[in-house]
């Protein structure tokens, strides 16, 4: 613990994890068992999984107030607070998850998970396959947007959760959300979609195909069967990840961040080699190595399929709006101006299709300084709107 | 690239949402304003309806509590949206300017556009696009025939009035009409006018206004249905 003299002399902040009030602190993610077997969209079916969960807040007596929130492509069960009390950075959407937060933790009792197929400690490419005794690698079955709702429903099940007052998800993460709606209509009372789209384009197909040639291609990849031999794809994982960060970021977003700066200063002379020598690169670097180090290529491979494949209007004759008619929940649909990656008009989509299915939306679009990541980020005004509905919904347990 | 123009449409259209000569935004616990409560007596229970820059949304609130109304707004500003999403009032951020294409045919059963028309940049294209999305439309706009704003245009100036308090150099009020020029825009396109109120600046009806309308209303209200509608 930190005390007030140590935090006076500290030159570097005060732990983050005790001195913030506004932060869940120290949270100890569990294992959750789903014994009912999960017949899948491929065909195939696992006869039982388990998934890493975090909560935070209390499930008030009536079982009302339970918030699911949905990871995007890299996330995972870990959102808010933190591990240990000297863990250098919080739960990746910390910004919104906390007591008096725009999700409010002392409203609401929050559950995130890392989702089926992830590489975080749910049942997935790494985890041991009970039928060989051997970690499943490249033969752990494609997961779909909707494999992973009937996953977090049987999860719902087991924590005793009949129906969400608000299922939340950014990205991949608002898919799901989308997909809650339309295949549980009776089990939550609101959806949060936010910087998503109702469906991969060919343009975010062809993203996803240079991301899993980049990991295929990468002659330590051996198949999928990496992790037996000893190897990592880390080449190709790196590769993904730098491609895919070039489309969570702007084209301004990259100027006013990178410019052509070179790096380390220096007298402002090209180097006519191959080294790192914009400051762009050497964010790409750093973003694709740390990448390579917490995430495992098979579930990276996987989770981009997910996207792929993700289209509820498919099978509504390709019309999103009576997929949309059975929904029940009241929708908050939010955009950034800037996202290119599922830019506004993706969303409107979405928003034009609950209109014409006569759901109650809201939609708001951000001015947004990033880009699609600013879906992660403390924006005053986003966090207003996200903020402003969250209390209304609040305001409907206490009613 | 378009998203530059469409940034500066939205400042611009977000400075008219602050200027309006009414000041939209108000107070909830208030009285609905008179206009306001003239223009839900136009609406049948029940309705579907689409309501054309809605501010804090307090005329689709009314309605929806007094008429089982249904319905989105249209609004620009954030604030605005935020407020509105904060009230439970369905919401959808978008520049009017930028049309009505996302709406289907038929759509609603009214449209409507308060104290906007005059800070478009097309009004004619967008009642057009109104009266296709919508079975019927209702909107409001000052009226430039007042004899106050005649008076300054005598005088050799550009009119300062209750109802258009700004300069001309920084008005977002760019396509101003009379009564007289909106019926002949209906007339031209074929709309027919099934409701008119005309209003003075206190949202009053006169007598004045009865004998010589183009001459004495200050705030016109109209419901429009397309032809064979």
């Amino acid at each position: 613990m930190s005390t007030a003299v140590d935090r006076g002399l500290a030159s570097s902040p005060p732990n983050a994890a005790t001195a913030a009030t506004d932060s869940v602190g120290v949270v100890v993610p569990r294992a959750i068992e789903i014994s009912q077997p999960l017949l899948l969209d491929c065909g195939r079916s696992l006869p039982q999984h388990s998934l890493m969960i975090e909560t935070y807040g209390t499930l008030n007596a009536a079982r009302s107030n339970a918030v699911l929130i949905c990871h995007a492509l890299s996330g995972d069960h870990h959102a808010a607070g933190f591990h240990a009390a000297d863990d250098r950075k919080p739960g990746w959407w910390d910004s919104a998850i906390g007591p008096r937060k725009p999700i409010d933790t002392n409203q609401f009792f929050v559950v995130a998970l890392n989702n089926l197929g992830g590489c975080r400690g749910s049942t997935g490419p790494t985890t041991i396959n009970p039928e060989t005794g051997q970690a499943w690698g490249p033969d752990f079955p494609i997961i779909t947007v909707r494999d992973w709702v009937r996953s977090q429903a049987l999860l719902a099940d087991q924590l005793g959760i009949d129906c969400w007052a608000a299922v939340i998800g950014g990205s991949l993460g608002g898919m799901q959300v989308m997909q809650w709606a339309i295949d549980c209509p009776g089990r939550l009372k609101h959806a949060l979609v936010i910087a998503s789209a109702p469906r991969a384009s060919a343009q975010n197909i062809a993203f996803n195909e240079i991301a899993r040639q980049a990991i295929i291609s990468d002659p330590d990849f051996h198949e999928g069967r990496y992790a037996a031999v000893g190897a990592k794809p880390s080449r190709g994982l790196k590769l993904a990840r730098m491609l895919g960060h070039i489309t969570y970021l702007s084209d301004d977003a990259m100027r006013a961040r990178f410019g052509r700066v070179l790096r380390g200063g220096g007298d402002g002379r090209f180097a006519f080699n191959y080294e790192v020598e914009f400051e762009v690169e050497s964010y790409l670097r750093y973003q694709g190595q740390s990448f390579v180090d917490r995430f495992d290529a098979n579930t990276y491979l996987l989770m981009t399929k997910a996207i792929d494949y993700f289209d509820p209007a498919r099978e509504y004759g390709d019309d999103l709006a009576a997929a949309f008619a059975h929904a029940q929940a009241k929708f908050l649909v939010i955009a950034f101006d800037a996202d290119w990656r599922f830019s506004p008009e993706r969303s409107r989509e979405i928003v034009n299709a609950l209109v014409v299915a006569n759901r109650d939306v809201s939609y708001a679009v951000i001015d947004s300084p990033l880009g699609h990541d600013d879906f992660l980020m403390p924006l005053p005004e986003y966090q207003a709107v996200l903020r402003g509905y969250l209390q209304r919904v609040a305001g409907e347990l206490a009613a | 690239m378009s998203a530059r123009i469409g940034h500066q449409a939205n400042e611009r259209i977000v400075e008219r949402a602050h200027n309006r000569p009414d000041n939209r935004p108000q107070n909830r616990t208030n009285e609905l304003r008179p206009d306001l409560a003239r223009i839900s007596d136009w609406i049948a229970p029940g309705a579907r309806i689409l309501d054309l820059g809605c501010g804090d949304g307090v005329l689709l609130a009314h309605l929806a509590r007094t008429r089982q109304v249904r319905g989105y707004g249209l609004e620009i500003d954030p604030d605005n949206v935020a407020a509105c999403i904060q009230a439970g009032i369905n919401v959808i951020q978008a520049d009017i300017d930028d049309g009505l294409a996302d709406f289907a045919t038929g759509a609603f059963d009214y449209v409507v556009m308060t104290h906007a028309l005059q800070a478009l940049v097309r009004p004619d294209l967008v009642l057009a696009e109104m009266l296709r999305v919508g079975r019927e439309v209702i909107v409001t706009f000052p009226n430039f025939g007042h004899w106050r704003v005649r008076l300054a245009l005598l005088r050799g100036r550009m009119p300062l009035t209750p109802a258009l308090p700004s300069q001309w150099y920084d008005t977002d009020n760019i396509h101003l009409c009379t009564l007289d020029d909106f019926e002949a825009l209906c007339r031209e396109f074929g709309w027919s006018v099934l409701e008119r109120a005309l209003l003075d600046r206190r949202h009053g009806t006169g007598k004045l206004i009865g004998l010589a309308p183009n001459l004495f209303c200050e705030n016109a209200l109209y419901k429009l249905r397309r032809p064979g509608a």
